[in-house]
Order: structure tokens, then sequence, then C-alpha cells
């Protein structure tokens, strides 16, 4: 790799590019660039082993750390759910498992799958890895916080894990840890548990900010020439926009979670009121439940945005390159994101309509959820429209973006149930919610996730992961998956409520027994499934076809990197220049199917071009 | 075997799926019926939408699956379509909220001729308490709530001498008499959720909610606790018997009143003087 590409510090204005632009000007110059305004960036290169793969600045390791460490709390995750299927399938086989664990492995099932997989997955796994290189930028703005993002996210992780084994276990206040009952006894993790909880969210808070205003500020400042913000790939803007929601969202979280810490070390009272237990008043008054709850999905909400809006994103993105078709409707899809996002901060009381707060909330918080699915449909339909008359590579890649629009059009329209105050109060608090929000934000934007691996893998390591074994992994985890949550929105119908450790003998849940084992059955396959991913992984890092520049043929600035996969400082000597929207594909009259950002209009001069 | 014929597969069985499911909503026996339509509105708009894209999105895949030869269209965007379907899903959109909201202004209005029962919640178990030949029930405090006053009633309010304490899991009520069911906690959260009246609501430690509704269906429900509570939440139950007007009045005369219990125990007295001051 070229380390001295820092020592021509040329001002852009002077290269040769744009000389012509300021010439005599009889035929303006259509390949004109407006020049870069600032100096390049100055990087740090590591020299050793730990500053280069372990404390290291570089945004390409730092996305791929997050992603090790993110899928292996999401393996946890993936086996405490094993435990609790286990539980409610064949409760007979798992007669070790008391209440206290089966509520301890439903919270950390939660917790983790919701903020310390997801989020740190799309952000800090596809976000470091993608923003530099999908902008042009050479690295993140500022990349010595960003490596402490992902230290942070670390210490995070490792004082949640801590979590296990301290006396009492983790907590089981359940992943909304709702107080009273999260702090009291009587839930399991009363004592240590929720603090280290509490604690590793502030931490994971703490480094999360860190690592998103590296992504903010490096999409605001750090794009390369003629990269305007109309032309940015949505996987970008997916991100950027979930970045500024969880930069609103996770404050509240934080203050939440400290003064829950506070009611709990100091015995403070900002969400106790004058409590009963065993006989004795304790020592609390005052404080308000609901209060924590509006502080809770004032985050919660907005977080499951901060999950979609990057799938969201990055789908457009692998319709468009693998059905060799623009994404259609581009700024239509833009603003949707940007509309997405805004409105996911006027709707978290959704979460609340049985709560007890003022019934009249239900009103204003319905109208604004519903609204929300007009947005969010437009960019359905901006997907599937981006189909039509496409010319669709059936590979792997494009079988998960299809089994994303299944599954999200799925478990968007049971959120209208639920958004709807009135149909959610007989379904609120069943496994209807369990099975609305698996299927909308767990198994979309996994199908997400996983086209997304086995489309940048050959970026990120060279080699194609094997097509074969990536159908199987696909219509395993699609079939199974969909077999666990699409009858177990049934089970909500019959009124089973979540959250129960057993059933016992509800008359009207006998029935339940049969799906309970099926279900169960199919999580098991599932989930072994993701196994066959990582022996892909493996096999292909060794052996795998390689991949060579551009296998997929696509039009965004990532593929263009002189060295596969990119080196640190990413782009050689000299940074790219764009001269398009990432969506050329199929252009009448150009040559190939695709017209590369980095094209200039002189090179493409006979094509019918319509947006640059 | 072609990726779009197992997706139309997919989409076909959760079709079938709906249709011969044997599960259900369990058989309502409130007035909240119109709950249940809200929900087979929601799934008819909501379903023909799934299937309407589902299909669309298979049947490109079949037609316009990659040819070398071929190119897609070249089409960035279409104002005209994108402007039929934001007004469509809009006005699909207002048919679900309307309908909802207007059952939900009834949900929130409580019918004035309801009987209002405090349903006590605490780790783990449910009381009762109904208002005596007053109407009305007697205010409440956690911190009297002792062996001897075990609802918290304060001795002060004459409203609470009358009221009939139910200290039972098991509470009646009386067919096609709309109830106001009014929530406390007197620890964590607690939901009083019986699935074939429909209707639910959080208990809150600090304050009283409420919901209300109709039985209308004579038999025997069971009640589960809906949010959770601790370790204890899955085995939280307690049982609701719904009576014809006469057998219900018989049940009612038979519990004990708030004065009853004082009498018996003998060890608290109402501060008679300091109402007559007042």
């Amino acid at each position: 790799m070229s380390e001295n590409y820092n020592d021509n510090k040329i001002i852009q204005a002077q290269s040769s590019e744009t000389v012509s632009a300021g010439g005599s000007g009889a035929t303006p110059d259509i390949d004109y660039v407006r020049p870069a305004e600032v100096l390049e960036q100055d990087l740090y290169h590591g020299h050793s082993f730990i500053t280069k793969w372990v404390f290291c600045q570089d945004a390409k390791v730092i996305g791929i750390q997050y992603f090790l460490l993110a899928t292996f709390t999401g393996i946890i995750g993936l086996i405490l759910s094993w435990l609790m299927r286990l539980q409610l399938g064949y409760p007979e086989l798992a007669g070790f498992m008391t209440a206290e664990h089966y509520y301890q492995f439903v919270t950390m099932h939660g917790m983790i799958m919701v903020v310390y997989f997801l989020t740190a997955l799309f952000l800090g796994g596809f976000g470091n890895y993608l923003i530099p290189l999908m902008t042009g930028a050479r690295d993140m703005v500022f990349p010595y916080v960003n490596m402490v993002s992902f230290w942070m996210f670390f210490v995070a992780v490792m004082v949640l894990m801590a979590s296990f084994f301290v006396p009492g276990g983790p907590t089981g206040a359940g992943w909304t840890l709702y107080p009273p009952q999260a702090i009291l006894e009587g839930t399991p993790g009363s004592g240590m548990g929720i603090i280290l909880m509490l604690v590793s969210l502030v931490l994971f808070v703490i480094g999360f900010t860190m690592g998103g205003l590296n992504y903010l500020i490096t999409v605001l400042q750090s794009r390369t020439r003629g990269m305007t913000l109309m032309r940015l790939p949505l996987s970008v803007w997916g991100i950027f926009t979930a970045t500024i929601l969880a930069m609103l969202a996770f404050p509240a979280l934080l203050v939440g979670g400290l003064m829950l810490v506070l009611d709990t070390i100091l015995g403070t009272s900002f969400f106790m009121p004058t409590i009963l237990k065993a006989g004795e008043v304790l020592e609390y008054g005052g404080g308000s439940p609901i209060l924590f709850q509006h502080l809770f999905w004032f985050f919660g909400h907005p977080e499951v945005y901060i999950v979609a809006l990057p799938a969201f994103g990055i789908v457009s993105d692998l319709i468009s390159v693998h059905a060799r078709k623009n994404i259609f409707g581009y700024r239509m899809m833009v603003w949707a994101i940007v509309a997405i996002g805004g409105l996911s901060f006027f709707v978290w009381a959704h979460h609340m309509y049985v709560s007890g707060m003022n019934p009249w909330f239900g009103f204003f918080f319905a109208s604004t959820t519903l609204i929300i699915a007009v947005p969010t449909a437009m960019k359905v339909y901006n997907w599937i429209l981006t189909l039509w008359r496409g010319n669709i590579r059936m590979n792997v890649v494009m079988l998960w973006c299809l089994g994303f629009i299944l599954t999200f059009v799925n478990g968007g329209i049971t959120g209208l149930f639920l958004g709807n105050v009135t149909v959610d109060v007989p379904l609120s608090d069943t496994y209807f919610v369990i099975a609305h929000f698996h299927m909308v934000m767990g198994i979309a934007p996994l199908m997400v996730i996983m086209g997304a691996v086995y489309h940048w893998f050959p970026l990120v390591s060279g080699r194609m992961l094997s097509e074969k074994l990536g159908k199987w992994h696909f219509w395993v985890t699609f079939l199974g998956a969909y077999s666990i949550y699409f009858p177990m929105h049934y089970l909500g119908f019959i009124g089973v409520p979540r959250r129960y450790f057993e059933m016992y003998d509800s008359p009207y849940v006998t029935s339940a027994v049969g799906m309970n084992e099926f279900i169960s059955m199919a999580a098991f396959l599932v989930g072994a499934a993701q196994f066959i991913l990582i022996y892909n992984i493996i096999k292909s890092l060794k052996t795998g076809k390689l991949a060579g520049k551009n296998p997929w043929k696509a039009n965004s600035l990532e593929w263009f990197t002189p060295t596969v996969p990119p080196e640190h400082g990413n782009w050689g000597n000299k940074l790219p220049i764009v001269y398009r929207w990432p969506y050329d594909y199929s252009v009448p009259g150009a040559k190939e199917d695709f017209i590369p950002q980095t094209t200039p209009p002189s090179k493409v001069s006979d094509t019918e071009v319509e947006k640059t | 075997m072609h990726a779009g014929i197992i997706f139309f597969l997919v989409v076909l069985g959760s079709i079938l799926f709906h249709i011969f499911t044997p599960w259900y909503w369990t058989d309502i026996a409130s007035n909240w019926g119109s709950m249940d339509d809200t929900i087979t509105l929601t799934f008819w708009v909501g379903g023909v939408v799934f299937i309407t894209v589902c299909l669309f999105m298979i049947y490109c895949v079949f037609k316009f699956s990659y040819k070398e030869e071929r190119r897609a269209e070249y089409k960035p965007e279409d104002n005209k379509l994108e402007k039929i379907l934001t007004i469509a899903t809009t006005l699909g959109v207002i048919a679900l909220l309307a309908p909802g909201l207007i059952i939900w202004n009834q949900f929130v209005n409580v019918p004035k001729n309801a009987i209002e029962i405090d349903v006590m919640a605490w780790q783990w178990g449910w009381q009762y308490r109904l208002p005596g030949e007053d109407g009305k029930l007697g205010n409440t405090k956690v911190v009297n709530i002792n062996d001897n006053n075990p609802f918290g009633i304060i001795l002060d309010d004459p409203n609470g001498k009358d009221d009939v304490l139910i200290q039972s899991e098991e509470i009646n009520l009386q067919n096609n008499r709309p109830v106001k069911i009014l929530l406390r906690s007197v620890d964590v959260l607690h939901n009083w959720y019986v699935p074939q009246f429909r209707a639910k609501m959080d208990a809150v430690p600090g304050v009283v909610t409420f919901y209300w509704f109709e039985p209308n269906k004579v038999g025997e429900y069971e009640v589960l606790c809906a949010e959770y509570c601790g370790v204890g939440h899955y085995a939280m139950r307690g049982s609701v018997l719904v009576k014809d007007e006469q057998d219900y009045k018989n049940w009612l005369q038979e519990q004990e009143t708030f004065s009853e219990l004082v009498a018996k125990q003998k060890k608290i007295e109402f501060s008679e003087t300091k109402l007559a001051k007042k």
C-alpha cells in the first residue's frame, strides 16, 4: 500500500481535472467537478500487530471488530432463545430451568439482540466499513475516537456478560427493565444483575456516541469531490439518518438508566411510588413508574428505526445492483428515510396504550403511528418497482432481499394492528406482539444483514462465498423463521400472554401446545442453520473463488479502490471523483449495463443518462 | 425449482393457514365485539396489500430474471405513479384509523351506569372491592394496608364503610351490566386481563387506572396477569364468574362489608368524631 499519499498534499483546485473549467469557457466542460475545499486528512498508520489489528484506527478494521463482537453476542442471544424455546415447547426436557432462569434468558436475549447485536452490527459494523468507502473518504474524521468507540463497546459487552456470573445472576426484568419490579426482590437479578445491565447500557451509549459523531461528521464533511448528498448510496442515507436518531434517542435511555441506578443504589424515588412489599412499606415514595416507560420508549421506538433504516438503505442498494436497475424513485426513498426518522420520535407511546397513561393519548399516538405507515409503504412499493422490468440475478444476495421484502411487509402489516390503538388492546402483551416485532425488526433486518454479508464479503476478503451453501443457508433460515413467527400471531389471537414461564392448564390454550412444539423445532433448526454461514465464511476465506475487482458490476465507490480488499486510506494516491449517482444501471446507449460513479460524462457521452 | 415457486407457496400457505387455522380468537364474552371487527377489517386491508405486494414481487422474479442479452428498463422516477400510490396508501390508512379511533372513543368514555370495582393487585395475587349501598368506593392509601384493613381504606371516608370486600382471587360479575375496573397495585406493575373480555389495562402502583366492559355471557373465565411482574407472573391467575342478576345479588349479599369486618375484629375504630366536626 502506498503510505506516502499524504506527502502530495495538493490542493485539488490545481489538479488537472479541473483546470479546464477555468479556461476560456466557450464550451463548458461537462466533466467539471468543484475543487476540494480542505486539505486531505492525516492518518495514523499502524506498524505493529497491536496498532494494526487491536487498537486500530482504520474504520474498516473497526467495522470488522464491531461485526465480530456483535456476532459473538448475537450467538449468545441465539443460544438463550434456544433455551427459552426448549422450556416453551418441551418443558419436560427443561427440568433444569427455573422460572428465574427463564426470565433471565428472556431479558438477556432481548437486550442483546436489539442493542448489542443489531444496533452494533448495523451502525458499528456496516457504518464503519461502508461510510468512508461509499462516500470516498480516506477514513472516519476522528479515527482515534472511533477506535475508543469500539473499545467502549467491548467493555460494555464484558460488563453485560459479567452479569451472568454475579450473585443472583443477570437481571430478569424483561428487556424493557420496567421499574418498580426491575429493582425489587421478586425479580431475578434485582441486585447486581440490574446494576450491571444499566452500567453496561451507559457504557454502550457513551461508546456509541463517539462512533455516531464520527459517522455523522464523516458523511457531512468528508465526502469526496462530486459526491453530493443526493448522490449518496441509500445505504449511507439509511445509516446516516439512523445515527441522527441514535444521537437523539440514546440520551433518553441514558438518563432513564442513570435514574434507575440511583433508585437502586441510593434509594432515590424517580420511578418508585409508595410500595408495600411483604407487609412492609418500603422507603420509597412519590416516583412515577410510567415516567420510566416514557423515557424508555422515547429511546425504544426510534431504536426500532435505528435498526430498520440502515436495513432499508442497504437492501435498496442490494436490490438495485442485482436487479441491474436503478433504484426506483431515489428522491422519494431519501425523503421517506428522513420522514420515517423524524416521525419515529412522535410515536413512542404506542407501546403504552394499556400502560395506564391517560387514555386520551391514544388518539394522538394511533394517528402518528399510522401516518408513519405511508412513507414506509412507499419504500416497499419502490423496492418492488425496482424489480419491475429489471434484469434480476437470482443469486443468494437477491434471495435474501426477496426474503426481506416478504417478511418486512408481513411484519409491517401486523404493525398496523398494534399501532391502531383499539386493535392493540386485545393483542397487547400477547404473543401477537412477539410475532410482530420478531418478524419486522428481527427477521427482516437479519435478512438484510445476511444479504449484505454475501454481497460485501468479496470486498472485505477478496474471495466469494459459496453460492451453494448460501442457498441452503437462505432457505432453511427463511422458511424456518417464517414458520416460527407466522403461526405465532395466532397464539396472540387466542390470548396467550407473553413472558409466561408456563401456561399450566388454562382451558383455552391447551390447543396451543402442539404449535409451541412446532415453533420450538423450527427455532432449533433456524439457529443451527446459522452455523452454515460461519462454516461458509471460514471455508471461503481459504478456498473461495477469487473475487477480483467489482465482481457484482456495481457502481458505488467502495468497489473502486485501487486494491481489493481496500487498504488503510482506501484510495491509494488519489481520491476518487464522483460524476453521477450510484444507480446508473442499464442506461440506454451504454456499452455495459452499469456506469460507475467515477465515470466522467465525456466517456459515456452517447448515453441517455437522465439523472446524475 | 425456481425460487419464485417457493415464495409463491409461502404466500399461499399463509392464506390457507389463516383460513383453516384451529387457533383463532377465544369466543368473546363482552361488548367489545367491535374490537374483533377492527381486527377483521385490518386483516382484510392488510391481507390484500400483503398478497398483492408479494404476488407482484413473485411475478417480477419470474418475468424479469436475468438474461445476458437483455437490459433492464431505465426509468429513475415516475412522479405520477408515486403520487397515486401515496394517495391510495393514505386512504387505506385512514380507512383503518377512523374506525379504530371511533371505538377508542367508546373505550375511554365509561357508561354512567357502570359498577365500579376496585381491583387490587400485588405480587402475586388479586383481591376485589365493590361499592356498598351508597354506590361509592371509599378512598384508599397504600400505607393504611394491614391485616385489619386489607384494602387500606381511609377510615375517615364515610364512603368506605359499606364497601364490600372480597378477599379472594375470584370475583362475580352481573351479566349485561357494564363494569368499570379500577386498577391499583401495591408493589409493581400488573394487568388484569381476561381474554374473553378483550380489554386490558395495567395496574400501576401510585395511581388508579381504569377500563370498562360489559360481560354478556354467563360463565367462568380465567384472569391472567398481562404485565410482567416478576418471577411469579405466570402463576398470577384469578377467576371471574359472570352470573345472571338474581344469582349475582345472592352472591353479593353473602359478602362481608368493611364495617362488618371492623366490628368483627374490634381492632380499629372509625373516627366518627372527626367527621362530625367537619
